[in-house]
């Protein structure tokens, strides 16, 4: 129990640390990052469920999915049917990314920044909302609906 | 033209620049709009409306010596029906002694620390929670009356500054939900207005009553932002602006809502 306090006390003291470990780089290239973040493989399953997660994505409280089924969506952001067909790969990427960067305006939270935010809680301080991995998860999921 | 039709399309234009300098805040709807007409009939009947058990103990509460030989608050307020109908529409607002900005709940634990001589009942406590459910509901159905100007115009734009700025690790502000996204489903969630008028308020997600700062902080979370204490400064801002916003609508305390 003791040394799994101390444990746990060592990471608390790293936690400052290892919140502002950067981000994995990328390039921005017209409306698009090209390039996978971190050169990660991304997986459309585990998208899909990300897509679906309350906790995570969450992106059915703003848009309605492809499950007719899934009850209470979203109605603010543009359907996802048919997304892979009117944005490729990178052009999703960067509206995870930061969409801001494309609408200053937008209500389309940034999902992989943590600059430039205020009065972030706590707990999700120097984070990204998605990790790189869970962006390119993402990607290969909105990617793949290619229809109506 | 004839004169007649000039002085038809001159009216025409002033009605029009008229509704031009009145941008959103004339539209502003209470949380009831979005009920469903269920929950809104529940919302109006004290016998199925569950906030009316706190008003209730408040009512009580507000008879009731808090030691025997000590003053109930009835004994100043008498009549309250009467002498408090209306006050709650004036909340929150500056304190002419401190300067400082109180809101409802403030107002109740001030009354009781300074002339009761009481403990504090404390934030979101079931005291605190029934008292001001009681003397919102002695102010139902008569319109929020604020001051925003004057002394409160500091607080009231630290509440608007507030209201507009992206907080947390979402980046959303207040407004672009409550001006800009209002009636769009939020999963299965109605956007409203975000009027304070009905708090304390019985909410479902809850299953219990709760107290409009829990409700900001809610929202807080939602956004991924700091959750202000219970009484801080910043919602206190927030809910004169809120109010400010909701100026002319009826008080709904205690009301309902999802």
């Amino acid at each position: 129990m003791l040394w799994r306090m101390a444990l746990v006390g060592a990471i608390l003291a790293a936690g400052g640390v290892m919140s502002v470990a950067a981000l994995e780089p990328y390039t921005v290239v017209g409306d698009a990052i090209p390039r996978p973040l971190g050169g990660l493989a991304g997986n459309a399953t585990r998208g899909a469920a990300l897509v679906r997660d309350r906790e995570r994505g969450n992106c059915l409280i703003c848009h309605q999915g492809v499950e007719a089924a899934e009850p209470f969506q979203g109605t603010i952001g543009p359907p996802l049917a048919g997304v892979g067909t009117r944005l490729d790969a990178g052009q999703i990427r960067l509206r995870l990314v930061d969409s801001a960067r494309l609408n200053p305006q937008t209500v389309m939270p940034p999902y992989f920044r943590t600059e430039n935010l205020h009065d972030v809680a706590q707990q999700y301080r120097g984070k990204p909302a998605l990790s790189a991995q869970e962006i390119e998860d993402v990607v290969s999921y909105l990617a793949s609906l290619k229809t109506f | 033209m004839s004169g007649r039709q000039r002085l038809t399309q001159g009216a025409f234009a002033l009605v029009l620049a008229a509704l031009a300098a009145v941008p959103a805040l004339a539209e502003i709807k209470s949380g009831t709009e979005f009920l469903s007409p269920e929950m809104r009939r529940q919302q109006a009947d004290e016998t199925r409306n569950p906030a009316f058990f706190w008003v209730e103990q408040g009512r009580e509460l507000f008879s009731r010596k808090p030691t025997p030989d000590g003053q109930a608050c009835v004994s100043c307020h008498a009549d309250p029906q009467q002498s408090l109908r209306g006050a709650a529409t004036h909340y929150p607002q500056v304190d002419a002694a401190t300067a400082k900005l109180l809101n409802l709940e403030g107002r109740i634990e001030q009354c009781r620390v300074e002339r009761q001589r009481q403990p504090a009942f404390g934030y979101e406590s079931p005291e605190l929670l029934a008292m001001t459910a009681y003397l919102g509901s002695l102010s139902r159905g008569l319109p929020v009356d604020v001051k925003t100007n004057g002394a409160a115009r500091p607080y009231y734009e630290a509440g608007k500054a507030f209201f507009e700025r992206r907080q947390g690790q979402l980046n959303l502000s207040c407004q672009q939900c409550h001006d800009g996204l209002v009636g769009q489903k939020l999963r299965g969630d109605t956007v409203s207005h975000g009027a304070g008028t009905g708090y304390p308020a019985y909410r479902l997600e809850w299953n219990d009553v709760g107290s409009l700062h829990r409700r900001l902080r809610a929202c807080s979370l939602g956004v991924r932002a700091t959750q202000f204490d219970y009484g801080s400064p910043e919602y206190l801002a927030l809910e004169l602006y809120l109010a400010g916003r909701a100026k002319g609508l009826p008080v709904e305390t205690p009301g309902m809502r999802r």
